[in-house]
Parts: structure tokens; C-alpha cells; sequence
């Protein structure tokens, strides 16, 4: 039998893992995205695993709003990816420097 | 009383909705460049739902869709701000925005979807609304900081902000995950039942700092800050006055509403976060808006200072601090406006000018708008009688009378501290040799608006009373 708490631990490892990409990746924004994604997938899982061992449907009504939100947010983030690649002809994060001060 | 389907209490959200679709449809058919018929729509439907808002205030509080909304003094007078600066911000940003390319329908359409994200956002009355509030917010505002395609520094300042925003909002949802697995409900009022009734156990401590850091990311309260500069420096100014103004008001509501309203039973646990945030922000934002050279980035250093101050009424805890709290941030909603006006003024042909240097001169050859920037400047290092002075006079009393005596002296030299990035700016306006005249606009709708911004702040510095009685007026346990 598959506990809540072992949902809990795979929520938490999938959310540190999607942090990590963040701070660690300097590759490629196209990575930053899919961290990002990640992270609201490991929420969801939080909320399924909730919403089952509460018996409260709540929960995955929850998860269903997270779900279009991501896709609206993925589109956005694709578009500003365009963006940037149009004006610099790179989308790594390296060069995502000229700003500072 | 809290399952009636009751449209009376969200009418101002379903007017600007049907505004939207109207105003984006007109806009379609439209050849006007200029895009006149799109703003007078825009501004139209803003002062609609400021005078609707109007007729709201002293309004009972009432909660309904299943206890997902909520109608009270708080929300009323919150969005009332919201309206009034946005106004603002979209008569700076015409002329500029001439100039750039950027004069298209999206522009007011963004602006107006924002603006329901944050009218959602003060409303709210479960977790979920305000998330949803947040994301439609958000969205808007990450298109509209890349809405001017052809700039580098703002395509980089957009891919910083959604990443940065995509963070926050992750955090935040993490934890009210973990509070809705603790609570079983996403309502914040079963969820304060919930606390009032079992305390706030381990796991929902827990969850308490990521809804923290969330919240202090979405501020850009050290030591979540790093972004906030680059987002503010990398946009079209126009936007970035937008950015730092409006959406902080509906920030403080959505803190209030996730921090107080939720957790208010739990406040031993998030008060001290928050203090902590709120120092560090103080400090951090004072020091390092001292080395900056261009306008803008020194703004933005001062936007972190002043949220330190603002939040600093918000770790108080009590009724009257959320006041001052709120007194705060309407009043920065509107000097930050006025700040990045200048910015806007000074640059209106195709020419950006944001260093400090570029205003050299502005006293011998515009001395009437000299005079209207040291306005500004002193009115955020908080000198009496403008109108900066008075809500941080309230929230330093407010430290003092509650026993945070360290805090409020930090604060207060950090102000200090602060008065020498303000002041540095005036003394380049009216002390350092200027070859010729600084640029200015000739938008006289431009001139007006900074004209009016500015004596505003006079005005109301020396009669603060009103707005501040009714921040106290939101607060229902203080009538």
C-alpha cells in the first residue's frame, strides 16, 4: 500500500529537483521552463495525494485550474523565449547578462 | 450565507470583463495610429469603476460563491487605488509610448486584464481565487514588459521576470498545498477556523515559509530581490512605472488576505519572517540605491527600501499596523508613479535618458519641473509636509508603541541613509555645471499629468487625514 507519505516525499524530491535546475542550469532557457513546469507538477501531486486521502474533491479541482495555468503560462514563456532569440540570436542563460548593476 | 450565487458583489469584475471584450473588438476595426478611441475607452472604463467603486464604500461585508468571495471595506477601498493609479500611469505612458513604437491596442488591453487579475486578487476569499488572480496578473504583466519586441534589455527583463515569477508562484502553490493537505480546505475562512481551533501544527508551519517566501519573491523584498532591478531597469519606462506601482497595492491585499486572514491565529510563526524580510529590505535597498548611477536602478533600489518599510507595518500584526501598512503602500503606489514620471519626461523622443547626470541643468532651464522632481525626491526620503513623511511616521509609532524599539531605529537611519540617493538627485538638478538643456518632453498632457501628480502629493501631505481614515475605515475591528 502506497502511503501519503511516500506521495509527500516524491512531491518534495520532484519540487527540490525543479529548484536545483534552476539555480544550477546555465545552459538553456528552454530548461528553465520545463524546471518551471516541473515545480507545478510536483504541487499537483501534493494536491492529488491530498484530495485522495482526505476524500475532498477540492483538491483535484485545484489541480485542474494549476493545469491551465501552466499551459497559459508555458505559451507566454515560449513567446518571450521567441523574443529574446529573435533580438540575440542565443537563449542560453550565460549570455542573459546585459543587465546589471 | 455563504453559498448564494450573489453577481451584485462581483458587478465591477464583470463590467471590466465585458469593457475588455468591447474595448478589444473596437480596437480590432480600428485605423487610427494614434489609437485614440482605445485610451479614451480605456480611461472611461477606469473612471466608470472608480465612481461604482465609490458608490461601494462603507459597504457591509459579504462573502459569497460558496465562500470564494469576498465584498468589504478592505477590497473596496484597495481597488479604488488600484483604478486611480493605473489612470495615472496610462496618461505618463501615451507620449512615450508614440515614441516607441508600442502604441498598440494590446498595450490597454494588458494593462486592463492586469488590473481584473488584481481586483480578483483583493477579493479573494479562498486560496485558489487569489492564485488565480495572481497568475492573471502575472501573465499580463510578463507580456507587457516584452511588448517592446525590438529591444534587447527588455526581451532579457521579460525572460527574468517569468522565470522569477514562475518561482514564486511555485512556491506559493507549494505551500498552500501543504496547508490545504493539513486543513482539508482551500477556504481561508475554514482554514483560520482550522488554526483558531487546532493551532497551526508542524506541516503547516511548513507551509507558512514557502506562502512567505512566495509573497516576499512577488514583492521583491530582500533577500528575494536580485530581479527586481533588472525587471525595472530592462522594461519601456512607461511599463515599469506600471509594474511598481499598481500591482504592489494588490500584493498587500493578496498578503493580507493569505497572511492575516488565514494564518492571523498563527502569527507567532510568520511575523517574525516577515520582520526579518522587511530589515533586510530596509538595509539591503538603502545601501545599494547609494552606488547607483541611473535613475531607474536607483528607483528601483528605493521601491525595495520602501516595501522594507511597508512590510515592517505588516510584521506588527496588529489592526492599526495594517492600516499604516495599507496608508504605505498607497501612498508609495503613487510617489513610485511620479518617480518613474520623471523618467518618462526626460524621455520622450526616441532617446532614452535615465542616468542621474542627464538632469544636470534642469534647474537654470525647466526650474518649474526642478521644482516638481525635488517635490518627488523628498517626498519618498519621507520629509514632512509631503505626503512620504506621514505613513512612515505611522509605522515607526507603530513599532515603538508594539516594543519592536530596535526595528524602528535601524529603520530610521536607514532612512537617513536614504536621504542621501534622494537628495544627490536634486543636487545634480540644481548644483553641478550643465552645458546645455536637459531634454524634457513637449507632450503637454505629459506635463499636466506630472504638474497634477506632483502638487497631489503636496495636497495630500498637508491633509494625509483622509486617505488614512479610510485605510482605518477597512479595518472593521478599529470603527
Amino acid at each position: 500500500m502506497i502511503g501519503l507519505s511516500d506521495y509527500l516525499l516524491l512531491s518534495a524530491v520532484l519540487f527540490s529537483i525543479s529548484i536545483a535546475g534552476i539555480i544550477i542550469n546555465r545552459k538553456n532557457v528552454i530548461t528553465l521552463l520545463m524546471c518551471i513546469e516541473l515545480m507545478l507538477l510536483a504541487v499537483n501531486t501534493n494536491f492529488i495525494a491530498f484530495s485522495h486521502f482526505l476524500q475532498d474533491s477540492a483538491g483535484q479541482i485545484f489541480v485542474f485550474f494549476i493545469l491551465t495555468v501552466a499551459a497559459a503560462e508555458a505559451a507566454i514563456g515560449l513567446a518571450i523565449i521567441v523574443v529574446l532569440f529573435r533580438n540575440r540570436a542565443t537563449i542560453d542563460v550565460d549570455k542573459i547578462n546585459q543587465l546589471k548593476g | 450565507m455563504a453559498d448564494s450565487v450573489n453577481y451584485s458583489i462581483i458587478s465591477s469584475e464583470i463590467f471590466l470583463l465585458i469593457a475588455l471584450c468591447v474595448i478589444m473588438l473596437v480596437d480590432l476595426f480600428q485605423r487610427d495610429k494614434e489609437r485614440k478611441l482605445t485610451f479614451m475607452l480605456t480611461q472611461g472604463s477606469l473612471l466608470t469603476l472608480f465612481i461604482m467603486g465609490v458608490q461601494d464604500l462603507g459597504v457591509q461585508e459579504t462573502i459569497g460563491f460558496s465562500g470564494h468571495w469576498i465584498q468589504d471595506q478592505f477590497a473596496v477601498v484597495l481597488k479604488l487605488a488600484i483604478y486611480l493609479t493605473a489612470f495615472i500611469s496610462l496618461l505618463y505612458a501615451r507620449p512615450f509610448i508614440r515614441e516607441r513604437n508600442l502604441m498598440r491596442g494590446e498595450y490597454y488591453l494588458l494593462t486592463l486584464f492586469s488590473i481584473l487579475g488584481m481586483m480578483i486578487m483583493v477579493s479573494a476569499n479562498s486560496l485558489l481565487v487569489v492564485y488565480l488572480g495572481l497568475e492573471l496578473l502575472s501573465l499580463s504583466l510578463y507580456a507587457l514588459v516584452a511588448l517592446q519586441r525590438d529591444s534587447n534589455d527588455a526581451s532579457e527583463a521579460a525572460v527574468k521576470y517569468f522565470v522569477m515569477g514562475g518561482l514564486a508562484s511555485g512556491f506559493l502553490l507549494y505551500g498552500i498545498s501543504l496547508v490545504y493537505g493539513m486543513t482539508g480546505s482551500i477556504l481561508i475562512d475554514e482554514v483560520a477556523n482550522y488554526i483558531a481551533v487546532s493551532g497551526a501544527n508542524l506541516m503547516i508551519q511548513f507551509g507558512l515559509v514557502f506562502i512567505v517566501v512566495g509573497i516576499s519573491f512577488k514583492f521583491g523584498a530582500a533577500p528575494f530581490h536580485m530581479w527586481l532591478p533588472d525587471i525595472y531597469h530592462g522594461s519601456p519606462s512607461s511599463i515599469t512605472a506600471y509594474i511598481s506601482s499598481v500591482p504592489k497595492i494588490a500584493a498587500f491585499g493578496m498578503a493580507f488576505r493569505v497572511l492575516e486572514s488565514s494564518f492571523g491565529g498563527a502569527d507567532i510563526h510568520w511575523t517574525p519572517m516577515i520582520m526579518i524580510v522587511a530589515m533586510l529590505s530596509v538595509i539591503v535597498g538603502n545601501i545599494v540605491a547609494l552606488i547607483q548611477t541611473n535613475l531607474k536602478r536607483m528607483l528601483s533600489y528605493s521601491a525595495i527600501a520602501h516595501i522594507g518599510y511597508f512590510l515592517l507595518g505588516l510584521s506588527i500584526g496588529t489592526d492599526e499596523a495594517y492600516a499604516a501598512s495599507m496608508f504605505y503602500i498607497i501612498v508609495y503606489a503613487l510617489m513610485t508613479l511620479a518617480g518613474f514620471g520623471i523618467i518618462i519626461f526626460m524621455s520622450s523622443d526616441k532617446n532614452d535618458y535615465q542616468q542621474i547626470s542627464d538632469l544636470r541643468g534642469m534647474g537654470r532651464y525647466h526650474p518649474w519641473y526642478a521644482l516638481m522632481f525635488t517635490i518627488i525626491m523628498i517626498s519618498m526620503a519621507g520629509i514632512p509636509p509631503l505626503i512620504g513623511f506621514w505613513p512612515k511616521l505611522e509605522i515607526f509609532r507603530l513599532l515603538v508603541i508594539n516594543d519592536h524599539v530596535l526595528a524602528a531605529v535601524v529603520a530610521i537611519a536607514f532612512s537617513v541613509v536614504g536621504l542621501v540617493y534622494y537628495l544627490k538627485v536634486v543636487k545634480e538638478m540644481y548644483f553641478t555645471e550643465a552645458t546645455d538643456s536637459p531634454n524634457v518632453s513637449n507632450s503637454r498632457s505629459l506635463k499636466i499629468a506630472i504638474s497634477v501628480n506632483c502638487l497631489l502629493l503636496v495636497i495630500f501631505g498637508l491633509m494625509p487625514d483622509r486617505i488614512y481614515y479610510y485605510c482605518l475605515s477597512a479595518f472593521t475591528s478599529l470603527n
